[in-house]
């Protein structure tokens, strides 16, 4: 039995792995590789469908994570950011979300379950991702119709405790709401959970992980920081964190909001930077652990790792530094 | 007092160790245990609001969208949403008014209350907001069962819960039963559900009172006493209810029901209740309740009489109808055209301003007419009534701020028409605060003044060095120039200023005005720089229009004349006055020290010793140690607080400005508008025979030396010459001792409202923030230096004041501030900023006059000795001046400009 997440993260920070997306970009996959032997007759293409990979190249995304832990990563997020029934519906494929978590999960179960087994005092771990989907309960997508919504929180929970079910039942020792641009859709995450949990009778420790969008310090449905936190805080969370859309330097006021008024763990995987016009991004691992450190000089933070653009030499970069510090300490209510 | 009969003293009902409730919506809106009171909008509640109904009934969001503005812009903290209505289809109304809101970040930066007693309506709302919001409500009218499963659901969703006190066999309507239901619902929810304590929030039934039904009679007592005792007993949950029910008695009488309110309220938040849904329009100031009404109401809601209902119904008849709003509203909207602009100046109402306005340019042939004809002599009648008397200076501002929205409005219009000309005004004045000053209260109120009085004021701002004033007065062709200043170093750059204005010849008056300035400086220092023109010291905003009208009207010569006459003979009482006081020389004054017994006392090791730094200050907490008595008097309302609300002149005005003030620091404290901080230090120090106080580290390494300047004037026998460093250690005692330090500020983040408001043209609200600013950085210095002897140094651990005798500074110890009286001079200031790190930690500056910037911050010193007192040093004489500058290692000119104001010559 390896040491519980609870127990390691009081020792050290932990790291969080870096961007799947760009991992897979350099593989130059082909519309092949996103069938193979699952969906060779599916009626729409589906090259981009990236969660799929689980399915049809499980050795691609085993690769990854395992460039990952080797960079030093403690934990990786399974590749199922995008694998509610709500978002494969765009590619007529909500039938297959259980699978796409349930693998999802199962093969970076297995890569930990090397590395844990290989390094005993390094545990790895695997955090169940769960996206925000492509919809959004709080905003309307018609401007002139803000009363209308293209979905409801009902709608996300059930599909939501799908794809948790999934995460859970292949193996992820936690989840990960990440990428929050709207609250009420992570409270319905949150909602599901518990149903599951209840369900299944079990728990998982869950991270939390909101996006701030530009500098006016809110997310997309217009929450502040603060408010964001207070939303999400009837759950006793693992941690609560910011990842995406920014750059580590532009995160770091709304990272000192969080880990002043936090009681949970913090969390930061940052943008490796703001994408140039190419839609690329730019920022080596030496520039961006420059920023890192300072979320590491001020004790902001409990687990730290990457989002777009971040590599496992970025992770391998952001491990070293962190390893020298200690984590923020939590405050004593 | 309580009302109740079990429970007397102070109450520890607030739970500190709890977490607070925090709810939010775009914005958090955190519950802690010094809120006073949250104010939950009623208005978007169909059940209530026979309007709001009508406007969801026709599909009329747009306007039901407004009713919800309008109560957040009218300082509801919490929206209550209600649409229980049988023709309504509840779900799909909640779904859809919440889905609109969302839309809205102006309304939905609160949290929501969703209110329905169908909980299908309730899950639906739930599942619409995305931030914490309120339940209300549920209750164990249906049993346990249904109880627990409600609350749970609400649980997960993640909301607060108001329980109603209602159970299997009704509602509550005595006080037993009610803490009987709240206590076994509490337990439930604590036991059964796990339930966060401090989002349980309890309705012990707000229920009509002088019915003319006898068991009645008890209902606003039953609510009182039960509120009471759910805050003392059942941990962390809060108390709220529905006020207007109390009143349902007496529908159609809007006077009493808005006393009744009041009244109810008053005694409510006092036995606890710490949540309302409160219609604020519908609320009259408990404290300008007449008397007799207040006498009758009372005697209804306490229960105190048996005819109690008879007496004020009787009495209800006579003060039927004069309620104080609406009616009155319409009543000045029929007045003349210029007899509404007259009447909206002076009462300050811009609401109806832009649409005269527009009425009177329409009639007039050119848009400056309206200028020069109805608001001018609006204006006239608001000047009138402040010269002699019956207007107050925070009207005055107010009606500027009405004259300035009206003129903007024009001035488009005005800019078009070809040669539309310039009003013509009675002068132009140019003011300013000082070089290295950053205090401009004063100034802006003085110009807000002259400007309802048809001047021309150019405003160049805080620290202005004084050839560009000079520039400007030149450029402008202006007519009087006005200086402002607070800090001491200010006195000597206003002589500056009359210098350079001598040497350029620009021979204009010169005004005088701020805190330190005085008539006799004036008249001593400033005027005799001046030649060719008349210096005039202007002691307030009301005296500045007769000044400026005397120096620039037709009898200007014998005005400046007797002003001249009147500087020489302060000039003459001036020299003879210092000539008659015997002074000590420094060796003589040090022989007369306060010796103070160092055998027998050991000095407190304070507890933290070392630099601290608090990141931010709680503004709830600091406004309960505001000193509003100097609040009053920067709007020259003079009189103690709170005695001067009842005053009987000005006591009316002060109310009003007190009701604004507490607004906008409510808004203050859940908006974030400012921010304070703090930073404060121990260190171990010992004084030495030379008057200094040297300062060391944790390794007796020397980090500073304090320089403090000794009383010279010769005093009675038996009294001493005081110098701060007698209240230390001498190093001869071998005693170990200590001095600490602090700076605290809370203008931070300031800029974002003022700019604000000046782009809104609100002189009033802008000023009011700033003297709300200067009020919360004395209240954290207050804070700090309490926190400071209880607890981080320590040495008065047990102590027990209320603010009133915190003001009247009856603790132990003191904290006298560089440029105040103990000690004048502000160079220690430097000394201060520089042992801890007091500009890089908090974000204070000092200016090169040394003034502290943001201006609402406070630095000083802290001395724990039980004989420390506050003293004044008075004036010194040369050798002591001569004496410091040695010490300080700065040039005996330098020191002798930071002094003056203190040196005897």
């Amino acid at each position: 039995m390896k040491k519980s997440i609870e127990d390691v993260v009081k020792d050290r920070i932990l790291i969080l792995d870096g961007a799947m997306g760009t991992m897979i970009q350099q593989y130059s996959l082909s519309e092949e590789d996103f069938r193979k032997e699952w969906f060779e007759e599916h009626n729409q293409p589906l090259k981009g469908n990236n969660d799929l990979l689980s399915l049809t190249r499980p050795d691609i995304i085993k690769a990854i994570h395992r460039a990952y832990f080797e960079a030093g990563a403690d934990i990786v997020e399974t590749n199922t950011f995008s694998g509610t029934s709500i978002a494969q519906a765009d590619y007529a494929l909500e039938k297959y979300a259980y699978e796409i978590n349930f693998h999802g999960a199962k093969i970076a179960a297995e890569v930990a379950a090397e590395f844990s087994a290989n390094e005993p005092d390094k545990p790895r771990y695997v955090a169940g991702s769960i996206g925000p989907t492509n919809r959004t309960s709080s905003i309307s997508p018609d401007v002139n119709d803000p009363g209308y919504r293209n979905v409801t929180f009902d709608e996300l929970n059930l599909a939501y405790q799908q794809q948790i079910k999934g995460l859970i039942e292949g193996g992820s020792d936690l989840l990960l709401i990440e990428t929050i641009f709207d609250t009420l859709n992570a409270k319905a995450a949150l909602f599901a959970i518990q149903e599951v949990f209840n369900e299944l009778n079990t728990k998982l420790p869950v991270m939390v992980s909101g996006t701030i969008t530009d500098a006016s310090g809110r997310t997309l449905t217009g929450q502040t920081t603060e408010a964001f936190l207070v939303s999400l805080s009837h759950y006793s969370l693992f941690s609560i964190g910011l990842n995406c859309a920014l750059g580590a330097d532009d995160m770091r006021p709304y990272l000192k909001t969080l880990s002043k008024r936090s009681e949970f763990l913090t969390s930061a995987h940052p943008n490796a930077g703001l994408p140039n016009e190419f839609g690329e991004y730019d920022e080596t691992p030496e520039m961006m652990v420059a920023q890192i450190k300072k979320f590491l000089d001020d004790g902001l933070i409990n687990i730290v790792g990457g989002c777009c653009g971040t590599t496992p030499d970025h992770i391998r970069a952001i491990a070293a530094i962190a390893k020298d510090y200690s984590p923020r300490k939590l405050k004593n209510n | 007092m309580s009302l109740h009969p079990e429970y007397s003293g102070n109450y520890i009902y607030k739970w500190t160790a709890l977490p607070p409730m925090k709810l939010s919506g775009l914005e958090p809106l955190v519950v802690s245990a010094d809120v006073n009171f949250i104010n939950i909008g009623e208005r978007t509640n169909v059940t209530g609001s026979k309007k709001f109904l009508r406007l969801i009934k026709e599909g009329s969001f747009e306007e039901a969208l407004d009713v919800a503005r309008n109560q957040v812009e009218g300082g509801a903290q919490i929206i209550d949403i209600n649409m229980d209505e049988g023709l309504l289809d509840g779900v799909e109304s909640i779904k859809k008014f919440l889905n609109l809101i969302a839309a809205e970040p102006d309304i939905s930066r609160v949290p929501v209350m969703i209110d329905s007693s169908k909980w299908e309506i309730i899950e639906a709302g739930l599942q619409c907001i995305q931030g914490k919001g309120v339940v209300n409500s549920i209750s164990l009218k249906s049993g346990e069962e249904e109880f627990i499963f409600q609350a749970k659901k609400i649980k997960q969703y993640g909301a607060a819960v108001i329980i109603m006190a209602f159970d299997e066999n009704g509602q509550a309507d005595t006080y037993k039963r009610r803490i009987d239901i709240c206590k076994r619902s509490y337990d439930i929810l604590v036991e059964k559900v796990n339930f966060p304590k401090q989002d349980i929030i309890f309705d012990p039934n707000i229920f009509p009172v002088a019915t003319g039904i006898e068991e009645h009679n008890n209902n606003a007592m039953d609510f009182f006493l039960a509120t009471r005792w759910i805050r003392e007993n059942l941990p962390g949950a809060h108390v709220s209810g529905g006020v207007s029910n109390v009143s349902f008695s007496f529908r159609g009488n809007n006077a009493v029901r808005e006393a009744m309110h009041s009244a109810f309220l008053y005694h409510a938040i006092n036995e606890g209740m710490d949540m309302g849904i409160v219609n604020p329009t519908m609320l009259e100031v408990y404290d300008s309740i007449p008397k007799d009404l207040l006498d009758k109401v009372e005697d209804v809601l306490l229960n105190r009489r048996d005819d109690a209902t008879e007496r004020l119904l009787d009495f209800a008849e006579s003060v039927k109808g004069e309620s104080k709003k609406e009616d009155k509203v319409l009543e000045w909207r029929a007045f003349s055209l210029e007899k509404k602009i007259e009447h909206a100046l002076v009462k300050g109402i811009t609401e109806f301003i832009e649409e005269d306005t527009e009425e009177a340019r329409i009639n007039s042939a050119k848009p400056l007419e309206v200028i020069e004809g109805p608001l001018m002599s609006g204006m006239n009648v608001v000047g009138d009534l402040f010269g002699s008397g019956k207007m107050f200076l925070p009207q005055v501002v107010k009606s500027a701020r009405v004259m300035k929205k009206a003129v903007a409005y024009l001035t488009p219009f005005i800019e078009k028409e070809k040669g539309g000309g310039k009003v013509q005004s009675n002068g132009k004045i140019i003011m300013a605060t000082v070089k290295g000053d950053v205090h401009d209260i004063g100034k802006n109120i003085v110009g807000v003044v002259l400007g309802c009085n048809n001047f021309e004021i150019i405003d160049l701002g805080v620290m202005v060095p004084a050839n560009k004033i000079i520039d400007a007065a030149v450029q402008e062709n202006a007519d009087i120039i006005g200086l402002s200043g607070l800090i001491t170093p200010s006195l000597d750059e206003m002589i500056d200023v009359a210098r350079e204005m001598t040497k350029r010849k620009v021979h204009l008056p010169l005004l005088i005005g701020g805190a330190t300035t005085s008539k006799v400086h004036t008249a001593v220092k400033i005027e005799q720089e001046l030649t060719g023109s008349q210096a005039v010291h202007v002691l307030d905003a009301s005296r500045s229009v007769t000044v400026v009208n005397s120096l620039l009207g037709d009898k200007k010569l014998n005005y400046q004349n007797e002003i001249k006459q009147d500087y020489q003979r302060i000039r003459d009482q001036y020299v003879g006055r210092n000539k008659q006081k015997p002074f000590l020389s420094i060796k003589k004054a040090r022989e007369n020290r306060l010796q103070l017994q160092w055998e027998n006392y050991s000095p407190v090791v304070p507890l933290k010793m070392g630099i601290h730094l608090i990141d931010k200050l709680d503004l709830n907490i600091l406004s309960n140690y505001i000193d509003w008595t100097p609040f009053f008097l920067t709007w020259e309302l003079h009189g103690r607080f709170p005695k001067l609300l009842k005053d009987k002149v000005i006591g009316e005005e002060a109310t009003n400005l007190y009701a604004d003030a507490t607004q906008m620091l409510s808004k203050i404290i859940n908006e974030g508008w400012l921010e304070a901080k703090a930073v404060y230090g121990f260190w171990k120090a010992n004084s030495t025979a030379k008057d200094e106080i040297n300062i060391y580290d944790s390794d007796d390494k020397l980090l500073a030396v304090s320089q403090s300047l000794r009383q010279q004037n010769k005093k009675a026998t038996g009294t001493f010459n005081l110098s701060l460093s007698d209240y230390i250690a001498p190093e001869a005692s071998k005693k170990e001792d200590y001095i600490g330090a602090f700076a605290v500020t809370a203008g931070l983040k300031i800029e974002k409202k003022i700019t604000e408001f000046e782009e809104a043209l609100d002189d009033y609200n802008s000023i009011l923030l700033k003297a709300l600013a200067d009020r919360l950085a004395e209240a954290a210095a207050e804070y700090l230096h309490e926190k400071v002897r209880k607890e981080y140094w320590g040495y008065s651990k047990n102590e027990k004041f209320d603010n009133q005798e915190l003001i009247r500074e009856k603790y132990k110890g003191i904290r006298p501030a560089p440029g105040y009286p103990a000690c004048p001079d502000h160079t220690e200031k430097q000394t201060i900023f520089k042992l801890l790190n007091v500009t890089q930690l908090t974000g204070i500056s000092l200016t090169e006059s040394l003034a502290m910037l943001p201006a609402a911050s406070v630095s000083g010193w802290y001395f724990a000795h039980p004989e420390a007192k506050y003293f004044g040093l008075g004036k010194i004489k040369m050798d002591q001046v001569e004496d410091i500058a040695k010490r300080k290692g700065v040039s005996l000119d330098q020191m002798k400009k930071w002094l003056s104001p203190n040196i005897i010559d």
